[in-house]
This record gives structure tokens, C-alpha cells and sequence, in this order.
């Protein structure tokens, strides 16, 4: 450090000794010249500067568009990224089960279901038989679902599927009412439930009978799970629905009353509950006019239960007492006293 | 029992056709719609309004072309929100259609027919099958059902025919096609386009024309010539 201070003081001095002016004097055309040339060279830093950055924003800008659209991939349709729903989940328990893992299977409602358009109004009708393969999972299961006061859903194929997806569907009924203060209309409902069934491309197994009254009239229409809706005057599904078809297409007419439309639709279920394995027990139907709509729970019951579950059981004194003896017991109370040294909270 | 199987899709397994007159376009559908051997809606509509004085028959699956018509009509109706009262072009909407099909080829099975009425181009028909092509046609047939008919639809459909002859020719067409076609049947359902109206129209189930087999007679089988 000393030694850089003594170059230092030895350089300046140096200087100084060659007398006050550190340059010889040029000429004016030499002055001139030098500086402009310092002018032109800070005005290039400048400009070059001002270049890099303008190239650096242009390439940062070309960086980024890439950066936004590296998840669009190419336009050619085989090209691109697989969209929509992820099967990885699928492929893993296709994987598990080839490892022995035993899978549960889904509960189904094989179901027959219906719906008609009667004058004012319309009915669906319902079994309550709920299979988990060969088994019945549930004797009195409810497959009509409520969408909104005046629309009413029922569900064939997977219990889980059509239960989760009218639950779904009915809340945005239920928040869009809220929004528009209006009814909600039959179609509105069908339009969301269409949409989200294709969106999973028949994955979702819901197979829907949806009915209902609004502004506009009785309404009737069939889902399908891949997405796809039909509007019918008188419709079915489930296993059971050639059955209830076959009673429909024999017994439909224009125009006919609540009571006749009951009936039919009584009839209708019927049929599947007693000729097709996958639907039985009781009848539920759900009339919904204009007024209002009616669920009618278990309105025929044709498979009461004949037998009891539990033997009667035996009369007091059938069994002879031979001896007897009192054994006193015991008492088991004990007193125990609590002491506490708290106070009891001023709440004033 | 064996556990209930998976719902097959429901397909329109259809006969479509559409064809110019003059001063218009006529389509013309079956109504059958089918589940695997199941016939689930035997009166369906397959002849959808995508825009004011244009219309879309639909063949191949019911839940797709249902979807792509609700698309269409959709960007139809915010296309014609800045037209005004010049009026939605056939073309436009056929190019919409072709769009979604085009781009979404890899997982879509429809072929769909595109016929309407604009005031620059009066009656048109265009026709977007499976892969997503564009035609511009005097006449298109589609479905399943179309195989048994193209001959005759080819042979017999003249340029410039009135209202009434146009309407027949569909409805022999479509006749002729679910007398031998399985996935096609019910009733025949029309649409006329032109510039004053656009009219619905269907023929009922027992009066669709029946051709020799089916047609029971004590006497030696009644052969109906079909004009060639």
C-alpha cells in the first residue's frame, strides 16, 4: 500500500513538473476534432446501449410468447398433448389389480325408472332396488332426485355417479335461482347435466330420466351418459326399462289424467320389478304439475316382507322354575365429593 | 345374472339428405335413434336449427353431434349478434361446423349435413363427413343408411325442380333408405328452406311408403318400379 501511495505522489509530481498545462497546445482544427470525437463516441455508447437493450427486450419477448404457449403444442391434431380427463389413475389400478388387489365394485342401481307427460304435468316413477353385483346392497334405496321444487331426476347406472352428478347440478339450480330470482327451468337443468356427462365421455355412468314443470310447460327428457338427450312424451331406463317399455307403448295415450298416468307408471315399474332381476322392491313415484310436485314414497309396496326376522319370543312360565336363591349383591355407589377453589364467572 | 354392463353410446345410425330447388333447400331425416340393438328413441329429430334459415342433420353419435350443434350454434349467435339484419351465411356456419370437426377428428365420430338459405347465395348445401371435410354440394346424402341410396339419389335428383317435386324425391329417398336399412326408421321428418319460410314437416310412421317385400299380398308380390 506504502508503495502505491509513493508511485502516486512520484507521478503527480512528475506532472506538476512539467508545468501547469497537462497537454500541448493544438491547433483549433486538432481541438475541433478531439472534441467531436469524444461527442461521437459517448453518442455511440449511448446508441449502442440504447440497441442492447431494445434486443434484449425483443428476444425476452420472443422467450415469453414461447414461454406462454409451450402448453399448445403444435396444431396438428396427432401432434399435440392428450387433453381432457387423465387416465393415469386408471392405468395404476389396472396395474394394482393385475397385482392381486381386489377392487370393490361399484354399487349399480339396476334400476327400472320412468317418466310420462300426462295433461298437466308429469310423473317418474322408480323401484328401489340397489345391486352391488349380485347382491342387494340396499332394499329401499331412493333413486328419485330432487333437482329443484318444481324438476325432479331419476337415476339409473352407478349410485354414486347419478347421486353425486343431480346433487352437483342442483346446487347451481339452487345458486342460479338465487341469481335470477326466477323458477328454475327444465331445460336449464338438462343443458348442465349434458354437458357434464360429455365432458367425461360416458365415464360418468348416469342414465337419467329428468321431468318437470316451469313456465314453458311439462317438460320430459332422457339422458344418456355419453352427453347425448332425447325429449319423449313417455321414456324409460335402467335394465328394466324394455320392460317398462313394453307397458308404456301398450297402455300411453294423449292427454290422460293424473290418475291414469299413476296407474300406467304403476304399472310400468311393476313390470321391471318382477321380470327383471337387476329391479324389485317397492314403487316410488313423483307427480309434479304446476302447483307443485308430490313425492310419493313407497306409494306400492307388492314385496312386503311375509316372514319375521326374529322368533316370537317364549311366553312367560313356559319354562318350569325348579329352585331359586337371592344372592345379595353389593351396592356399587359410592359418594364422591368435589372440591373446588374456583369461582363462578361474573358475567355481569 | 351378470352385472350390468356399460350403456353402449347411442348413435344416430341415420339416414340424412339435403338438396337444392330452386329457391331453396330441403333436408330430410329418419327419426331412429339406437343403443347397441335398441332402438332408445324412435321419433328423434335429427335435423337441428343452428341459425335463422340454416339447419344440420346429424348422423353418427347422438352425444357429439349434439355437442358440436350446441357449439355451432352458440359462435352462430354471437356471429350474428354483429351481422345485424344482413343475416347469418350458410357458408359461415358450415365453416364453424367443419372447425370443430376438423380439430377435434381424433376423438369424434360425426357427419353432419349443413343446408340453408342466405340471401347472397340462396339455397346452399354443404357437406362436413367424418375426417372433417368441406363441400359445397347441389345435394348431399349421409348416414348410414345413404349407402343404399346414392345411386338413386345420383340419378335422380334434376337441378331447378319446384317445391313439391324436391320434396317428394327426399322422401322417396329416405323411404327407400329405411326399407333396407336396420339403423334407420320412424318417421320421416322434412325441412323446406327459402326465402319466405321454413316449414317442418314429417310423415307419419304408418304412411311411409313400403316397398315390394315388405308388403303383405295374397297375390304374387306387387313390384313397384322406382323411376330411373
Amino acid at each position: 500500500k506504502r508503495s502505491i501511495d509513493r508511485r502516486r505522489r512520484r507521478r503527480r509530481r512528475r506532472r506538476r513538473r512539467g508545468g501547469g498545462r497537462r497537454r500541448r497546445e493544438g491547433s483549433d482544427q486538432t481541438r475541433r476534432f478531439f472534441f467531436w470525437r469524444t461527442r461521437r463516441r459517448r453518442q455511440g455508447k449511448v446508441v449502442f446501449c440504447f440497441l442492447f437493450f431494445v434486443l434484449w427486450g425483443w428476444v425476452d419477448q420472443n422467450k415469453r410468447s414461447e414461454r406462454d404457449h409451450e402448453e399448445e403444442g403444435s396444431m396438428l391434431a396427432s401432434e399435440r398433448k392428450p387433453q381432457g380427463f387423465d387416465f393415469d389413475l386408471c392405468k395404476r389400478n389396472d396395474w394394482l389389480e393385475k397385482q392381486g388387489l381386489k377392487t370393490l365394485k361399484p354399487w349399480s342401481t339396476g334400476t327400472t325408472i320412468c317418466g310420462v307427460v300426462f295433461k298437466d304435468g308429469v310423473v317418474l316413477g322408480a323401484d328401489t332396488r340397489s345391486t352391488a353385483g349380485e347382491t342387494v346392497a340396499d332394499k329401499n334405496c331412493e333413486k328419485i332426485h330432487f333437482m329443484a321444487p318444481n324438476i325432479y331426476c331419476c337415476g339409473a347406472g352407478t349410485a354414486a355417479d347419478t347421486e353425486n352428478v343431480t346433487g352437483m347440478i342442483s346446487s347451481q339450480l339452487e345458486l342460479h335461482r338465487f341469481r335470477t330470482g326466477r323458477e328454475s327451468r327444465v331445460v336449464t337443468s338438462l343443458t348442465l347435466l349434458k354437458s357434464h356427462l360429455f365432458r367425461y365421455q360416458g365415464y360418468i355412468s348416469a342414465a337419467l330420466v329428468l321431468g318437470g314443470v316451469d313456465c314453458k310447460g311439462p317438460h320430459l327428457f332422457t339422458v344418456f351418459p355419453h352427453g347425448s338427450t332425447d325429449a319423449l312424451p313417455f321414456c324409460t331406463m335402467g335394465s328394466g326399462s324394455l320392460n317398462a317399455m313394453a307397458v308404456y307403448e301398450s297402455g300411453y295415450k294423449e292427454d290422460m289424467t293424473k290418475e291414469e298416468a299413476m296407474e300406467l307408471t304403476k304399472r310400468a315399474i311393476r313390470a321391471g320389478i318382477f321380470n327383471d332381476l337387476g329391479s324389485g322392491s317397492n314403487v316410488d313415484l313423483c307427480v309434479i304439475t304446476a302447483d307443485g310436485a308430490e313425492y310419493l314414497r313407497n306409494i306400492d309396496m307388492p314385496n312386503p316382507r311375509t316372514f319375521t326376522a326374529v322368533p316370537a319370543p317364549f311366553k312367560i312360565g313356559s319354562t318350569p322354575v325348579l329352585k331359586s336363591k337371592d344372592l345379595p349383591v353389593p351396592s356399587l355407589e359410592t359418594q364422591v365429593t368435589v372440591e373446588t377453589t374456583a369461582t363462578a364467572m361474573d358475567m355481569s | 345374472m351378470e352385472a350390468p354392463t356399460k350403456m353402449k353410446e347411442v348413435l344416430t345410425g341415420t339416414t340424412i339428405i339435403a338438396c337444392t330447388y330452386d329457391g331453396g333447400v330441403i333436408l330430410g331425416a329418419d327419426s331412429r335413434t339406437s343403443s347397441g340393438n335398441y332402438v332408445a328413441n324412435k321419433v328423434a329429430d335429427k335435423i337441428t336449427k343452428v341459425c335463422d334459415k340454416v339447419y344440420l342433420c346429424r348422423s353418427g353419435s347422438a352425444a357429439h353431434t349434439q355437442a358440436v350443434a350446441g357449439y355451432a350454434n352458440l359462435y352462430l349467435n354471437q356471429h350474428a349478434i354483429e351481422l345485424g339484419d344482413k343475416g347469418c351465411s350458410v357458408k359461415a356456419a358450415a365453416n364453424i361446423v367443419k372447425e370443430i370437426a376438423y380439430g377435434n377428428k381424433a376423438w369424434m365420430n360425426a357427419g353432419m349435413i349443413i343446408a340453408g338459405w342466405d340471401k347472397k347465395e340462396k339455397g346452399k348445401v354443404f357437406v362436413v363427413p367424418l375426417g372433417g371435410t368441406l363441400m359445397d354440394v347441389p345435394f348431399a346424402v349421409g348416414g348410414s343408411g345413404s349407402i343404399y341410396i346414392n345411386a338413386f339419389v345420383d340419378r335422380n335428383w334434376k337441378p331447378n325442380m319446384t317445391k313439391e317435386e324436391c320434396k317428394s324425391f327426399v322422401r322417396k329417398a329416405v323411404s327407400l333408405a329405411i326399407s333396407r336399412d336396420g339403423s334407420s326408421g320412424g318417421v320421416i321428418r322434412t325441412v323446406t328452406v327459402n326465402e319466405h319460410e321454413q316449414v317442418k314437416e314429417f310423415v307419419t310412421g304408418n304412411e311411409v311408403p313400403v316397398y315390394q317385400d315388405e308388403i303383405q299380398s295374397k297375390g304374387p308380390p306387387q313390384v313397384e318400379f322406382v323411376s330411373v
